[in-house]
């Protein structure tokens, strides 16, 4: 029986035969990286690999580090090992790592997004099925509780709640994470109803989305405006860490809302204490993770974070050799800071 | 259906209160009448019986979903309810209906209680098929007797008034009885809830909302600037006991329980009592079991109205008494609006020649004076004083606007106590480790040194060895802390986790609370053989050591002093 390609190790998940890890929470010295978010793209590496359209965040978030930038598709040899990127339809730049040696193929799918018909991520390359031997697979919302609605209805949600607010004259802030999803809000909504403006720490994100070719509506900060008559018609996209502090005041009496997967549930909607949640995720749901899985075509799969006991339990009930990985990889939505149930 | 599901998502995803009202107010301004005559039914708490029990509902929803039962649970863990987890785990709906929300109760779901289960089951999956998550969620606390809603029934009659053009007090009077258990609401019900002011007749056993008190927390030293000089003040002793209202009309007697249920049949000798009571008097009181002079404890109480037949035997163990303290009608009239002085001396005539009690005024030269009075409380069998104003009128629900009734308690009970075992909590709690189990040690430890082999054994996993020291348990609680603390709490329980029981963890001790109760009896539920009333946290005693908690000693002491192994104390009342 072949070694496997990928294990678990202190550092992070490494790649033996490579001589390499992934995603890596310690400092090493070759990283292949599948996303910018924190908790995958980390600091301190000695060499960093990472997919093309995810280089202008990467160093934008992690400043100056010895980065290779690789096309999705495009294969890398490094020790006998072929690896190649392809898209994971999570924020810009997501990547799923394929790997392949001695007649084995794994992939790890990093943080992934999948959808029904028609319905991707529009501000990143969709989600690219890949046939493999064994599939390392996220399980952020690995419960059947997590269904997300059609794109389309969610937007028009956002698109009616925000009209309405504009109506009243109340601005609508909206609290997304800065980084994917508040980029996925600006090219979701309809920017015909108002003016758009987001936090500071938006726009740095939201410039790197423009010059790797996404099309997002035009934005101004928050804080460059003091028109009132414009902060009452206006869509604030703002991270969640802005809540109930003095950056808030400038918009009076708002009407406020959480655009997360974890607002399917209401305890965690109430828990946020906003006005309103929109169930708006950047991770597969359930039936998603099921398909991503079984188009994979894989026998082994390896869950990493999320509802991970779950998940192995219900693979090796479908006749999957299913395993786990503990990783330090945590969800990027501090809606639910808590861990999941085992 | 539809509409109603969409107004119960506004309710509850607001914490604002004129969000709230404005939601009502949209709702009834559309709603056919019929509709809105069973969404009022519910909105102010009524509760049709259940009509498929929970675990049906579970199973079907199982069978429907193609998961697996130990799926479902996991699922159910993580949401905290159930019937929010059926809602969520059902394949989405292939059609789509609007019936109204009258016709759902009554055409489908009124229907269905004791249909043979197969045909129930062929409905609900058509019902599951034709909602969205948020109709299922409705359909499930329908159909099972769960639905809650946070809104209060104050904001309920506020507005239904605003939509007619009434004062809320008048929706409020005609709304009695309309959440009773055997009411049927249709159009013509919802009709007269709304009708002008001069029209509505008011059916002879139809009592008037009840006045509730606020607690008073101040510092006794305070209250002659908050309260003014004691003499402008009624001061009564608090009865625990079941806030009734008694109706004497048309030669019948009503009463009705605060929770607005017709309790007539339960309480024959009141009823006896109450007959001799001129015509057309209406009394506000307390129902209480009165034994030796005194009030019992509740829990009598509470086991009597346990009972489904009222032997001979029940009525002389537990025979219980109604101390009147108002008098909102007599001669027919009403009173509410007389100062509270004019409703006393209207209350004594009435009782004159009845076996009726009274609630004894208690006299006191000053504040000082009560507070000493006060701390008989516990012999007496009373939860402290009620304070009214003697120039107060008889307002209507929860408010402040029509003089003030203040409810002055005795402290609680109290208990350093050591947190053993965590369970997540419900709905707003889901997935945060809220309802802690606590436990006292069994003596005092000798030392540190003794304390911490006992929590090292306990991280061994070792049993604890008979006679040996140890900690036992004595009371659940998951009241509070503020949601910060809950957060800083349910950090040090997922990292002091020693093993997992389904939802529940043991967690190494290392925290220790201060609880506050009502009463203590015995009881073989905990460990410890004793049980509490009404738990709970009072704070978290950080600066307390963990061999500093408190002892069964402590637990049996505060038994002896409060008499009888049960103290008076419930859900408050008044």
């Amino acid at each position: 029986m072949a070694a496997d390609l990928v294990v678990q190790r202190p550092e992070g998940l490494y790649c033996p035969a490579g001589d390499f890890f992934i995603d890596p929470w310690r400092p090493v010295d070759r990283a292949v990286i599948t996303h910018a978010h924190a908790d995958h793209a980390r600091r301190g590496h000695g060499h960093y690999l990472a997919a093309a359209p995810a280089e202008g965040v990467l160093r934008a978030r992690l400043g100056d580090i010895t980065l290779q930038p690789l096309a999705y598709g495009e294969a890398a040899e490094h020790r006998g090992v072929r690896i190649s990127l392809h898209p994971a339809g999570h924020v810009l730049g997501s990547a799923q790592v394929r790997l392949e040696h001695g007649g084995q193929v794994w992939v790890a799918s990093g943080d992934y997004f999948v959808s029904g018909a028609g319905d991707d991520n529009r501000t990143c390359a969709p989600f690219e099925p890949l046939r493999c031997d064994c599939f390392i697979t996220e399980s952020t919302f690995g419960l059947p509780v997590y269904r997300w609605a059609p794109q389309r209805e969610v937007f028009g949600a956002i698109d009616d709640w925000w009209r309405a607010n504009a109506a009243q004259g109340r601005a609508s802030v909206l609290l997304g994470y800065s980084f994917g999803k508040a980029q996925r809000i600006l090219a979701g909504v309809d920017a015909s109803i108002g003016p758009i403006l987001v936090h500071g720490a938006v726009e740095p994100l939201n410039a790197a989305y423009r010059a790797a070719g996404v099309a997002l509506p035009a934005t101004q900060l928050a804080t460059a405006v003091s028109d009132k008559a414009v902060l009452q018609r206006a869509l604030v996209v703002a991270p969640p860490s802005v809540l109930g502090s003095a950056w808030m005041k400038r918009f009076g009496d708002c009407a406020d809302a959480f655009a997360s997967g974890w607002m399917q549930l209401r305890g965690a909607r109430r828990r946020q204490g906003v006005d309103r949640g929109f169930v708006l995720s950047d991770h597969a749901d359930w039936p998603g993770l099921q398909r991503a899985i079984g188009a994979t075509g894989a026998s082994r799969v390896i869950v990493t974070h999320g509802y991970e006991a779950v998940m192995v339990r219900w693979l090796a009930e479908q006749g999957l050799e299913a395993g786990s990985f503990r990783t330090e990889y945590g969800s990027e939505d501090p809606a639910n800071d808590a861990e999941a149930p085992a | 259906m539809n509409r109603f599901a969409q107004l119960f998502a506004e309710l509850d995803a607001s914490t604002a209160t004129n969000a709230k009202l404005a939601a009502l107010q949209s709702y009834f301004a559309q709603a056919a009448p019929a509709d809105a005559a069973w969404a009022v039914y519910f909105l102010a708490g009524g509760k049709p019986r259940q009509v498929l029990p929970t675990a049906a509902l579970r199973a079907m929803a199982v069978q429907r979903a193609g998961i697996p039962e130990w799926l479902f649970e996991e699922c159910y863990q993580a949401v905290g309810d159930l019937a929010e987890t059926i809602a969520h785990v059902l394949p989405p709906p292939a059609t789509r209906s609007d019936v109204g929300l009258a016709d759902w109760v009554q055409q489908r779901l009124l229907p269905l209680r004791g249909a043979e289960s197969a045909e129930q089951a062929t409905h609900i999956a058509q019902w599951f098929d034709e909602l969205d998550a948020a109709g299922r969620f409705l359909l499930v606390k329908l159909i099972g007797g769960g639905f809650r809603v946070g809104v209060s029934k104050l904001l309920v009659q506020r507005a239904l008034a605003a939509q007619a053009g009434l004062d809320a007090k008048l929706v409020a009077q005609r709304m009695m009885g309309y959440t009773d258990a055997k009411a049927m609401p249709d159009a013509a019900a919802y009709a007269r809830l709304l009708a002008p002011a001069s029209e509505g007749r008011v059916e002879a056993g139809q009592p008037y909302p009840f006045f509730l008190a606020h607690a008073l927390d101040t510092a006794p030293a305070e209250f002659d600037a908050q309260l003014g000089p004691s003499g402008d003040w009624l001061v009564e002793w608090k009865y625990d006991g079941i806030r009734a209202q008694l109706v004497r009309r048309e030669g019948q007697v009503w009463i009705w329980s605060r929770g607005e249920e017709l309790v007539t049949e339960r309480f024959p000798e009141i009823v006896q009592a109450a007959s001799a009571l001129p015509e057309g008097t209406v009394l506000d009181g307390e129902i209480v079991v009165w034994k030796d002079a005194r009030p019992a404890p509740f829990n009598l109480l509470q086991q009597r109205i346990g009972r489904k037949t009222l032997t001979k035997k029940v009525l002389a163990d537990a025979p219980v008494a109604f101390i009147a303290y108002d008098l909102l009608e007599s001669q027919g009239e009403d009173r509410r609006d007389r100062p509270q002085h004019e409703r006393r001396d209207l209350l004594e005539a009435a009782l004159q020649g009845t076996l009726l009690q009274l609630s004894p005024e208690v006299q006191a030269p000053d504040w000082a004076g009560f507070a000493a009075l006060r701390r008989e409380s516990r012999e007496r069998g009373v939860e402290g004083f009620m304070l009214k104003h003697r120039q107060s009128h008889y307002g209507s629900g929860r408010t402040k606007a029509d003089g003030t009734w203040w409810k002055w308690k005795i402290e609680p009970l109290s208990v350093d106590a050591v947190l053993v075992y965590a369970q997540a909590g419900h709905g707003r709690r889901a997935s945060v480790y809220t309802d802690y189990t606590f436990a006292v040690w069994n003596r005092t430890p000798r030392d540190v040194a003794e304390a911490q082999a006992v929590v090292d054994a306990i991280e061994r996993r070792e049993p604890a060895q008979p006679g040996a020291l140890q900690l036992v348990t004595f009371a659940k609680a998951y009241s509070g802390l503020s949601d910060t603390e809950f957060a800083e709490v349910d950090r040090v329980i997922r990292q002091t986790t020693i093993e997992k029981f389904g939802p529940v963890r043991s967690v190494k001790p290392s925290l220790v609370f201060e609880l506050g109760f009502e009463g203590i009896n015995r009881s073989p539920r905990h460990k410890s053989g004793i049980a509490v009333r009404f738990p709970r946290m009072l704070r978290i005693r950080s600066d307390k050591p963990l061999h500093e908690a408190d002892t069964l000693g402590h637990l049996e002491a505060l038994l002896a002093i409060t008499g009888a192994g049960t103290m008076a104390a419930r859900e408050p009342t008044q």
